[in-house]
């Protein structure tokens, strides 16, 4: 099995080879065939991986040294333990069902072959970051992933806006991973390693500064930041939208942005050291979590609304870091892996049956024309909302359980706020889209039809894990069976967190947040399937919705603040150091010499007496310098 | 013989040779007439033959002498080269003029 285990990663990098070499030439149904294969095979041995380490525990596997530098031991090597190999398993599996998906959704686009060389080039660098047993390897797929998404995100790179939504989404997310940088520096620093198992393995033994640990942590925090799209450095995520809607499902919402919370999870012992840095994390995702899905309440590009859910959800699973529910937090984004992916791959469906139109304003009335998209749609929605038994209400529930017991009631009662929010965006997307009359031109209604199989297989696949995820982790007081397997499972490398509350608590809280989402559901239903509750166009909007509806101007600030003075700052570095300094300098040698040249050419008459003069004029002087 | 030559102090011969080669030089220069400037590279020759020959005759060492034939004999071969050049550019421009043989110029 070890010998198996480098095959996983370097499979999707060999798809990534030949379909980035040979693409070209290949037809589509071969390009598709490798593409999902070797997923396919990658996901398959991770699930033997699966079996070997709940039977037999972590496998290491060292495949060669990078180098070693005066102290610094840089390792190619697996550690694949019980947090890795879920996270495998959730990356080769949702990423093997959306490649599929993607034959069907790309089948007429020229740069079919590169899409699917640039998703598995992503499959590789994600589980190398997944994988890698040092943060080194960390940082290798971390870097990885941020070049794949920008690769993806401006995939129609002869749409100017798409590019720059590209290099929004690699700029913001180097400034995050400036933090994680200085957090290795640090870490290699006070631990003289960069291997997870040596450096928590030396904390009980060192003594450090709480300021060293904090700071490490907040450091690496402020990369997670950058992924995994917290304010401050969440705008690039809902502008990623502008790539296709498989690699927004895929890289934008199941798995990369989740890398944040892979990395926080697996630093969970110096976090769990650190309650400044836990508080901060915390407070940062509980931020995140209400202002994104405030600014969701008011989009009305559909893959917008789903993209500040994402951020939204990704800050309620910060919360749970926060709160000490590491396993929790895991727990959400499997879960949230299922949704999610589930409902981006429906919103490239309703947009592939709309030929390419995402307002919601000019759909409704699509549940005819695309039953099986509704129906997934309206699972995906009705689970993230966290409506009983499916899979977003145990891991949403788990996680407001824990913030009612380690927050207190304010932080339980924001949590909830911001999940309630979620059940009302969610809701109005669903309605929007799916009931009432159809909004769009005759043109669009004719050409309204459902998607073919390779993408409704998929999305019904994803339908059947957001249904069933849950059952995953159930908690105690419901008797479900089950209980609490996934916390078990992650025990081996987070140990068991338990909420104290009693069960009656339990059910108290449990009873509340799910009788909200129901009713929000059902008064919803019969507020945006009305005709007067279709969103207006952008110029009649007015007051608080207008400033929800422009994101609060967030990307307006940003830019007055950050982007313009640095455009002119390098405008004037541009032009008074480069092109008047540096140039300056250069030119004038040049120029100069020139100068000179044309000075003395005049010497160069080429009339005798002149030399002559010179010449005698010459030895007068010599003879005057020696005798005077 | 070489009493007479004595009676003359060495100033007057360093004074008459020294006047005889600005003569030339500044013949040189300023004429612009070939034959003139070569007469006038002679005369610069021959102001420091003069020269040679007093000093000769006042140390009485033979050698400044020897030396005259010499510059007398480079002089001669000279004058031949030179006035065989002037020839045929006179031949070919109708003129002696230095200054137009400007050819090489640029």
């Amino acid at each position: 099995m070890d010998s198996l285990i480098p095959l996983i990663p370097f499979l999707p990098f060999l798809g990534f080879v030949i379909n980035g070499l040979f693409g070209k030439k290949l037809p589509k149904s071969v390009v598709g065939m490798i593409g999902s294969g070797v997923l396919l095979v990658s996901f398959l041995l991770s699930v033997m991986c699966f079996n070997e380490v709940g039977t037999g525990g972590a496998i290491r596997v060292q495949l060669y040294n990078f180098f070693t530098v005066d102290g610094l031991q840089a390792d190619f090597g697996f550690l694949v333990d019980h947090l890795s190999v879920w996270m495998m398993l959730i990356v080769t599996g949702i990423g093997f069902l959306i490649h599929v998906y993607s034959i069907g959704y790309m089948h007429n686009d020229d740069g079919f072959w590169k899409f699917f060389a640039y998703l598995n080039l992503f499959i590789f660098s994600m589980l190398l970051l997944i994988m890698g047993n040092n943060f080194l390897m960390l940082f290798f797929g971390w870097e990885g992933v941020g070049l794949c998404s920008y690769l993806l995100i401006g995939f129609w790179y002869t749409n100017k806006e798409y590019g720059k939504a590209a290099r929004k989404a690699f700029i913001m997310n180097r400034i995050g991973d400036l933090g994680l940088l200085l957090g290795m520096f640090m870490i290699f620093k006070m631990f003289g390693s960069l291997n997870y198992e040596d450096i928590f393995g030396s904390l009980a033994s060192v003594r450090l500064d709480p300021t060293v640990i904090t700071t490490i942590c907040i450091l690496l925090f402020i990369g997670a930041m950058g992924k995994s799209a917290q304010i401050p450095l969440y705008t690039w995520l809902p502008d990623a939208m502008a790539g296709p809607t498989p690699v927004s499902a895929l890289i934008h919402a199941a798995t990369m942005v989740t890398a944040g919370i892979y990395l926080v999870a697996r630093c969970n012992p110096l976090y769990s050291l650190s309650p400044d840095a836990m508080h901060f994390v915390a407070a940062v995702g509980l931020a995140t979590c209400i202002f994104a899905a405030i600014i969701g309440l008011r989009q009305n590009d559909i893959k917008k609304v789903l993209a500040y859910s994402t951020v939204s959800q990704l800050g309620l699973m910060f919360v749970a870091l926060g709160m000490g529910a590491y396993a929790s937090a895991m727990f959400h984004v499997t879960t949230h892996a299922f949704f999610k992916a589930l409902l981006f791959l429906a919103a490239g469906s309703v947009i592939h049956g709309m030929g390419g139109e995402q307002d919601i304003r000019n759909m409704g009335g699509l549940r005819k024309a695309m039953p099986i998209t509704f129906w997934v749609f309206l699972i995906g929605t009705f689970a993230i909302s966290g409506f009983p038994f499916l899979s977003g209400f145990f891991s949403k529930d788990e996680i407001f359980a824990f913030t009612y017991a380690h927050g207190g009631k304010v932080w339980w009662g924001l949590a909830g706020f911001g999940a309630m929010l979620t059940a009302i965006y969610m809701c109005r997307l669903l309605y929007l889209t799916f009931f009432g009359e159809f909004r769009g031109t005759s043109e669009q209604e004719h050409h309204l039809h459902e998607s073919p199989a390779t993408m409704t297989v998929p999305l019904a696949i994803l339908a059947g894990l957001s249904l069933a995820g849950g059952f995953l982790n159930t908690p105690h007081f419901l008797h479900l069976g089950n209980e609490q397997w996934l916390a078990h499972w992650f025990s081996w490398v987070i140990p068991i967190q338990e909420v104290h509350l009693g069960e009656a608590t339990e059910w108290k809280l449990m009873t509340f947040t799910t009788t909200l989402a129901v009713i929000i559901i059902i008064v919803s239903y019969f507020i945006y399937t009305k005709k007067s509750s279709v969103p207006v166009p952008d110029a009649q909007q007015s007051g608080l919705t207008r400033l929800i509806a422009n994101k609060f101007y967030v990307d307006e600030i940003y830019d007055f603040l950050f982007v313009r003075p640095i455009e002119k700052i390098s405008r004037l570095f541009h032009y008074y150091v480069d092109v008047q300094g540096i140039d300056g300098i250069v030119n004038g040698v040049g120029t100069g010499v020139q100068k000179l040249g044309a000075g003395f050419r005049k010497l160069q008459n080429g009339n005798i007496e002149y030399y002559l003069i010179g010449m005698v004029a010459g030895v007068v002087l010599l003879l005057l310098s020696l005798f005077l | 013989m070489l009493e007479i030559i004595r009676q003359i102090p060495i100033d007057y011969y360093v004074w008459l040779s020294t006047a005889l080669f600005c003569i030339g030089v500044f013949g040189v220069l300023i004429r612009r007439n070939a034959i003139v400037v070569l007469m006038c590279v002679e005369l610069m020759l021959n102001a420091v033959n003069l020269l040679l020959a007093a000093f000769s005759t006042y140390l009485s060492d033979a050698q400044g002498q020897i030396m005259v034939f010499f510059i007398m004999v480079v002089a001669a071969a000279e004058a031949a080269v030179g006035l065989g050049i002037l020839v045929m550019i006179y031949r070919n421009t109708k003129s002696t003029d230095i200054s137009l043989l400007d050819k090489l110029r640029n």
